[in-house]
């Protein structure tokens, strides 16, 4: 009898184990997640939850039947492993063996460190996080935003619905710019600033005042504004630091090769999901970590039969591995939907429509088509997709 | 046979469940989802997988 131990119980923790099951691994499975829920889906906590009410139970994820005799140990932080002993460490001190691992922790919000009273300071990942934030997001409350990417804005445009005055700051030129491009981003300003949010874009906040909890924020251009939170939404921290000690690259979360597989002689290891970072055949040899909602369905299809492979002393399946990087947005009425990685683009095309309104825009670099983004235009995006997939 | 049910109220048509199953969720031309109910045995695989990457999570498949 051998055990797959799966370290971190969201999406892609769930997806590897049905990934394992779909390829023959009959095996016992143990998921060890530091949240005490059964995975859950993430992206409403910025959008119709946090509008509506967080009711964990209804973002919870079906769970395949060929995974109901795996064992969850749930609200049970894992601390550390031993590659070479092929165990893992739980939080007081119990240990795992295992003969397979399957990496799936994730990431965290990166937190900076600003001077000031901590109390009021809020980042968004988790359902806890969502039920802390939600109690604040009442009518005429000062909600101050720092980061204006895609969870920083979908949360102020939830704030708007519910009757906040909202503040964006970011160094950034314009909201989403990296994903989006100048063009769209600055459009995607507009349509925030004219439900009433006000951006404070290339500054940042320098301090908080106020006793334990935070009552005003100071920006590096001198400004002062009155806040009664502060959601921090500025980039993210893999989840490794349990992984340290056993000579694995750890530089931007954890490489793998194309077949999803951790290199190290020590154990069968794969790793999926937020913190992978791994070849696309569709962009090129440079294994990137893509934070989108569709990739830990995407590397766990492949890291399941690898990983499987491994534990009956097979050589698993090598060849390029393609997945098209997909994510959607929510703000207001308006739904953006990408294909690719515009992100890696230097040059944008409005092909259809205008960026203020419904719009399908195209992203290119020197090796043609990279990516496209829909606003309000999803059911045109196939043709689109499909140029993207013949890039292989 | 696969009985698809997809709940509505959920569905906000991105449509990703086009790409693993087209001969039976498609979006029309005001681009909203239409489906079949019922798909034949052999592709139930597909069917799973369109479920599992609806961003809604409003496909059930039995
Ligand atoms: C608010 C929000 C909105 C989003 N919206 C969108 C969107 O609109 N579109 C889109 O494409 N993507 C969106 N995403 C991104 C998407 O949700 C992620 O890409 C996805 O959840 C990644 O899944 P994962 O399994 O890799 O990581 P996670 O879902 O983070 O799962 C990892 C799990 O491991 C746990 N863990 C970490 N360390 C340990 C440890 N040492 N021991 C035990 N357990 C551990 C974590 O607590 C977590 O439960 C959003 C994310 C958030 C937070």
């Amino acid at each position: 009898m051998q055990r797959v131990v799966i370290v971190g119980a969201g999406l892609g923790g769930l997806r590897a184990a049905e990934s394992l099951r779909s390829a023959g691994y009959s095996d016992a499975i143990t998921i060890v997640g530091d949240e005490a829920y059964l995975p859950y889906n993430r992206p409403p906590l910025s959008k119709e939850a946090l509008a509506g009410g967080v009711d964990i139970e209804s973002l919870e994820f079906r769970r395949k039947a060929s995974v109901d005799d795996v064992e969850w140990l749930l609200g049970s932080p894992v601390v550390g492993c031993d590659l070479a002993a092929r165990t893992v460490t739980l939080d007081g001190g119990a240990s795992l063996d295992f003969d397979g691992l399957v990496v799936a922790s994730g990431i965290r919000p990166r937190r900076l460190p600003i001077p000031g009273p901590a109390g009021g300071r809020f980042a968004l990942r988790t359902a806890a996080d969502a039920l802390a934030v939600r109690e604040y997001l009442i009518p005429g409350a000062a909600i101050i935003i720092m980061g204006a990417g895609f969870i920083g804005c979908e949360v102020a445009a939830t704030a708007i619905k519910l009757g906040c005055s909202v503040h964006v700051v970011a160094l950034d030129e314009e909201p989403m710019v990296r994903p989006l491009g100048q063009e769209l981003g600055a459009a995607m300003r507009r349509r925030h600033e004219a439900r009433g949010v006000r951006f404070h874009l290339g500054h940042t906040i320098v301090a908080f005042t106020g006793d334990e909890h935070v009552r005003s924020a100071s920006l590096s251009d001198g400004t002062e504004l009155k806040a009664d939170i502060v959601i921090e939404a500025v980039g993210s921290v893999a989840n490794t630091e349990w992984l340290n000690g056993n000579n694995l690259n750890l530089s931007d979360g954890l490489l793998t090769d194309s077949c999803m597989q951790v290199e190290t002689p020590l154990a069968p290891m794969v790793a999926v999901g937020d913190l992978a970072r791994h070849p696309n055949a569709l962009f090129g040899s440079v294994p990137r970590r893509i934070e989108h909602w569709n990739i830990p369905t995407e590397t766990a299809r492949r890291a399941g039969p690898t990983l499987a492979s491994l534990l009956a002393g097979e050589e698993p399946d090598r060849s390029p591995f393609i997945a098209m990087p997909a994510f959607w947005s929510d703000q207001y009425e308006t739904k953006l939907q990408s294909f690719g990685m515009p992100g890696i683009a230097d040059r944008t095309e409005v092909t259809s429509g205008s960026v203020d309104g419904a719009c399908i825009i195209e992203y290119f670099d020197a090796t043609g088509l990279v990516g496209v983004i829909g606003v309000d235009r999803t059911a045109e995006l196939a043709p689109y997709r499909k140029a993207l997939l013949a890039r292989s | 046979m696969v009985k698809i049910t997809v709940d509505m109220d959920k569905c906000q048509h991105y449509g990703q469940c086009c790409f693993e199953a087209e001969d039976v969720f498609a979006l029309d031309e005001s681009g909203k989802l239409v489906y079949s109910k019922e798909a034949d045995e052999s592709r139930r695989a597909d069917v799973e997988s369109a479920a599992d990457v609806c961003p809604m999570q409003a496909i059930t498949v039995e």
